[in-house]
Parts: C-alpha cells; structure tokens; sequence
C-alpha cells in the first residue's frame, strides 16, 4: 500500500512546488499589501472608500480576536471528529455551560483565574463522562451519535435556562486584565502634526495570546508526545491504533476531554470579553461547524486559519455592511466545498 | 402475491387491493376525522400534524432513500413562506407585490425548490456525515441572516398578516378546508414519495445511497441524482412552507430557527426514517405532546421532555416508532402461531 503510494505522492509534491512558490509570492504580497494598510497613514482616498482607518484596523483586530476564541471552541470540535468520527453537535452547550460555570466560580470566589480553570476543569469531566457513557455506547454508528449529541444539546441549552433563566451575565474580569494597550498603529494625524495612536482593549489581546499560546501546546502535544502521537495514529488508522496494543478508549477519553475542557475554557473567557446568555451556544456551534468545514476535518492548523477566515469575515461584515455579514461567511464556507470539499487543511478520504 | 394481481388484473383493475388495506382505513379515518374533531383538533392538532409531517417527509426522502441527513427542510419552508410574504400581501408595509394566490404559491415552491437543490448541491461535495453539519450550517446562518437583514427578510420582526386565500367560496383557513388543504397535499406528498420511491429514480438512489462508488462505475451521474432528490424534497418542503404561513399567518426568524430545524428532525427520528408513513406518525406524536405534555411538566421544561423522549428513542429504536412496530409485530405473529400454553 504504502510502496504503491509512495511514487505518486512524490510527483505530486514534484509538480506542487511551483504552485506552492506562486501561492507563497501571492500570501507575500497580500502580507505587504496589509502590513501597509495597517502602520502607513493612509491617504485621504482610502479613508473615503473604507470609512476610515480606525474602523478598518479595528475590524481587522476584533476579526484575529474573534478568531483566537473561534479557535479554542473548534479545536476541540475538530479533534474530536477527527480521531472519532464523532460530530458532536453539543459543543455549543459545552460552551455554554463553561461561560456559566465560570460566572459561577468567578462571582463567589472573587478569582477569574479560578473560573477559568473550574471552567476548563468541569467542562473536561463532562466530556469524559459523555464519552465513557453515552457516545462509546454507540461507536461505529455516527449519525446515531450524532443524533445523541443534538439530543444533549437540546436538554442542555433547556436544563441550563432553567438554572440560568434568560438573562445576560457578565463575567468580571480582574483589574489587572482591564485597561487599554496603545498600539504603534497611527490612525490619523491632527492637524497639529500630532499622531494618534490605536488603543486597544489590553483583555482581548490576551485572550487573543491565550489562543495562540494554547494552539501551538495543542500543536506540540500532537506532534511530540507519545499520546500525541497516538492521536495522530488514531485520525488515520484507528483499527490499526487498536490492533498495536494501546487502549484506543482510554485516547478517545483524554481527546473528549481536552476538547470539552477546551470549549468550557473558551466559554470562560469569551463570556468575560462578550456575554452569557442562552443562544451563544448556537452562535459557536455555528462557528465551529463552518470553522471546521473551512479548514479540514481534523487538523488543528485547519482549525487556526479557518478560524482566521472567519473571525475576520464576520468583523470585516460587520463593519461594512452590517446586514449582509453572515453572508461573507456562508460564501467562504461554500467556496471551500466548492473548490476543495475535504477543507483547507483536510485529507482526502 | 404479484402473481395474482398479474392474472386478475388483466380482468378488472383492483387498485383498491394495490392500495393496501391499512392505506384504506386510515384514509377513512383521515377523511372522516373532521366529524367527530372540534376546531382546536382540526388545525392546531390535525392540520399542523400534517404540515410538520410533510417537512419530515421531505427529510425522509432525502435520508431514508438517498442517505444524506439534512437540517435545512425548515430552512426551505422558511424560503416559501418569505416568499408568499414577499410575493403576496402582508401588513408590514415592507415589500408585498400582491401578487394573486395562484401565482405566489407556485413561485414560491419554485424558488424553495431551487433552494434546496442549491443546498443539496453544495452538501453533496462531500459524503456522509458532513452533509448533517453542512446543512446545520446552512441553517444556522440563513437563522442569522434572516435576522439582521431589514432589506428583505424585514429582520426580527419577519412579516405579519399572511392570509390564506379566499376562493371557490371558500376561506381556506377555516378550521374544515384547511384541514382538507393539509390533508389533500400531504396524501399527494405521500403518495408521490412511494410511488416515486418505486420508480427508477427511486431505485437508483436507493442503490446510490447503498454504494455511490458501484453506481458511478455503472455510469450513473450520482451528484445529479442525489441534487435532484433536493430539488423533490424541495418541492415537499416548500408547499409545507407555504401552508405554515397560511396557518401561522406570520413569518419570522424564529419559524426558520435552529429549535425548528431539529423538531423537524426529530418528528422524523421519532417517527422512523425508513417508510414515508413514519414522518406523519412522529410529527403526530410530537405535536400532541406539544400539545398536552405541557399540562404534566409546564410549559418551560418541554424541550427538556422533548429531548429526552427522543435520546430514548435514538437509543432504544434507531427506526422510530416504526421499527419499534417492526421489532413487535414478528412476536404477534409467532404469538397467534403458537398452539395454546
């Protein structure tokens, strides 16, 4: 198998070279093309076609923040179908029910840090139990386990508004994460030759921080550890990941967990720079469905620039045509069924 | 069995026999129901029965024969009813060509059917399991869409004042007509699935649903079978569209919503996936529990109930109610075989 392979993929990899150099010339040119727009002083033509450039490098900055909390919810959505073909439709509830975990733990023990980790903590304990208990039950048959997982989401998002009630929560973040940054961005320059600098919310970038710090553990922990690397094996083969003597289920258990724990984390968190409120947990499954089909099945790397996409399109709508926004995403989402249906990142099945 | 229809047949056509006595009977009932029903059973029972069946059946069509699991059937409802909205008259004061029933409704249909081909079009890239996530997407987004857009969709506050039509002096959204309305197209929706489901478009994407790679060897076009599955099920989903607005007499956001998308599935779920017949029976269950379970654990925690009826189900009987029935119906047999104790 693999000796039959092998010949075909090299003349692949052969043939990909010059299309990967031309796409590389075409990724440097956009990277120049935005690195302009976002430290020059722009023109006063640009300023009139896109309203203006603090709304612009806003957008683009709330788009990679966005993004980074997009990403934390998908990975785990994506790790989870990877290894176990499994689409679990209750990731929403998961982050869902970590924002009000974590609301919970902040308001009485006064620590945020604390209700981020019950959050993460909590969230991970769910998961294992709903794979042990329910989900393995059914292995083999995923669109039953799917069904399962829309079940839970519907008796979740039911149990947790009547715990909750419909209101909006707020999670309180501690002093030391308020305040703004000031970033080497100029926006604009008064007429007195003083430049304007962009401030930033100081809490978003650390969330933003938080996103890729966690990205590259997630990617260091597949690709350098040994349960990593049972993962790995999993996504591929898992007969033959069972078949070499490791306990597939207890991989399944720790997978299910981090990526539970993962989207209780990102509820935490996102409930502190947005709101907790029923019906978020739509809005991120949402997200993670199309972050995942953008990016591939899978892949964690998928996961990141899919996420990238998104956040961006949904900011970027947001702030230039409003009404329209959601339909920036759905035209990515059908672009990349359309030109490439496995996703960015995604193997060939 | 095929034997004897073949040799009387060519003497008297017995299509009552070809029928099916169970279809007979429930016919009947059907027909007759509005005697012995008030108003309340006739539309908010009966007749919504009947609507949210045809969505499961237009789901049906599409898992049960074609194996692709979609969340959108609401989805392309909602297209048909905006566009009797759009098309007809409404009370918004936001667009409302007023166009003529006859002319809304097919135009309507046609364009929930371009809809959901289009939907069926981009999920049939890929196989399987996606295509239940694709379609969720769809759906979530279109939700979302929907919304925020005042331009068309007049945003949340959707369109008001949709009314039925009035003609061959009848007001169609009286309690009896509408009742027969539902019933007159469901049975056509019905009757079209199984038929169709014995046609040889039926069959090939029944073989295609068993194994695509075999029926693309055999030369068969299996993304054009399967889009055109959509484009039927389109057409299902688009007529129940238009009978949910003549019913609500109201569209918005929240008819299309998320919630509504997965009752859809699970009506169908419960109900079982594997005969037309299935979608009916669940979205009857469904609908009387809506109905009257909400006496027994109020009215806020019925989705909790909901969901857990259907876990059950999805754990106990992968085949609804209909293959609970299935799994029975052998014991009654051997039962009434069986010579005494």
């Amino acid at each position: 198998m693999s000796l039959l392979d092998r010949p075909s993929q090299s003349t692949l990899a052969e043939s990909g070279m010059t299309r990967r150099q031309a796409w590389g010339l075409v990724g440097l040119l956009a990277a120049a093309v935005i690195a302009w727009l976002v430290f020059a002083v722009w023109p006063d033509w640009l300023n009139s076609i896109l309203i203006s450039k603090k709304a612009f490098v806003s957008a683009i900055l709330n788009g990679i923040t966005l993004a980074g909390l997009y990403f934390l919810v998908a990975s785990g959505f994506t790790l989870i179908f990877g290894l176990m073909r499994n689409v679990n439709l209750a990731h929403g509830s998961l982050y869902l029910l970590g924002a009000y975990i974590g609301y919970e733990v902040t308001n009485r023990t006064g620590y945020w840090l604390l209700g981020v980790a019950a959050g993460f903590a909590v969230l991970a304990i769910v998961g294992v139990i709903m794979q042990v208990f329910i989900f393995r039950r059914l292995e083999g048959d995923d669109l039953r386990q799917t069904l399962v997982s829309i079940g839970i989401s519907i008796v979740a998002a039911d149990l947790m508004l009547a715990v909750w009630a419909g209101g909006t929560y707020q999670i309180t973040t501690p002093e030391w994460l308020d305040g703004a940054l000031t970033l080497p961005i100029i926006t604009a320059v008064r007429s007195n030759g003083a430049s304007v600098f962009l401030t930033y919310p100081l809490y978003r970038v650390v969330v933003l921080a938080a996103a890729i710090v966690i990205g590259v553990g997630l990617w260091l922990m597949l690709h350098k550890t040994r349960v990593g690397m049972m993962i790995r094996a999993g996504v591929d083969d898992r007969a033959m990941l069972q078949a070499s003597g490791v306990n597939v289920h207890a991989v399944f258990a720790i997978v299910f967990a981090v990526g539970a724990g993962l989207a209780g984390f990102a509820g935490v968190v996102g409930g502190s720079a947005l709101s907790v409120a029923p019906g978020e947990d739509v809005r991120y499954l949402l997200a993670s469905l199309v972050v995942v089909i953008v990016g591939g099945m899978g892949s964690i790397t998928g996961a990141a620039i899919g996420a990238l996409l998104i956040g961006l399109a949904e900011q970027i709508g947001l702030v230039y045509f409003p009404t329209y926004g959601i339909v920036l995403t759905f035209v990515i989402m059908v672009v990349t069924l359309a030109v490439r249906p496995q996703g960015i990142m995604g193997k060939a099945r | 069995m095929s034997l004897a229809i073949a040799t009387t047949g060519a003497t008297q056509p017995n299509w009552l026999e070809k029928l099916g006595a169970g279809h007979i009977i429930l016919g009947t009932a059907l027909v007759l129901y509005p005697l012995v029903a008030s108003d309340f059973f006739l539309t908010q029972i009966g007749g919504y029965s009947l609507i949210f069946g045809m969505l499961g059946l237009s789901l049906m069509l599409l898992s049960g024969y074609g194996g692709m699991v979609s969340l959108a059937q609401i989805t392309v409802a909602g297209i048909a009813a905006y566009a009797i909205a759009i098309l007809g008259n409404n009370n918004s004061n936001i667009l409302g060509f007023g166009w003529p029933w006859w002319l809304a409704v097919p135009f309507a249909v046609l364009a929930a059917a371009l809809a959901s081909a289009l939907i069926g079009w981009i999920s049939v890239r890929t196989e399987g399991i996606y295509t239940i996530m694709i379609t969720l997407a769809i759906a979530t987004a279109t939700y979302y869409f929907a919304q925020q857009n005042y331009a068309i969709f007049n945003g949340h506050s959707g369109y008001a004042g949709i009314r039925a039509p009035v003609f061959w002096g009848v007001n169609w959204r009286d309690p009896r007509p509408f009742y027969y309305l539902c019933l007159g197209l469901a049975v056509l929706s019905y009757a079209a699935v199984l038929y169709g489901s014995r046609s040889t478009f039926g069959m090939t994407l029944q073989a295609i649903r068993d194994n695509p790679r075999r029926m693309r060897a055999l030369g068969y076009h299996v993304t054009a079978h399967k889009v055109f599955a959509w484009l039927l099920a389109g057409v299902i989903a688009g007529l129940a569209g238009v009978l949910l607005v003549w019913f609500n007499g109201r569209v918005s956001p929240g008819t299309i919503g998320v919630d509504a998308a997965i009752d859809v599935l699970i009506i169908a779920v419960i109900g079982g996936l594997r005969h037309p017949i299935g979608p009916f029976l669940g979205a009857l269950v469904v609908v009387l529990m809506q109905t009257f379970a909400i006496d027994i654990v109020g009215a806020e925690r019925f989705n909790t109930l909901i969901g857990m009826v259907f876990l059950v189900i999805v754990f106990v009987s992968p085949d609804g109610i209909l293959g609970l029935w299935g799994r029975i119906k052998p014991h009654l047999a051997q039962e009434a075989l069986r010579p005494g104790p």
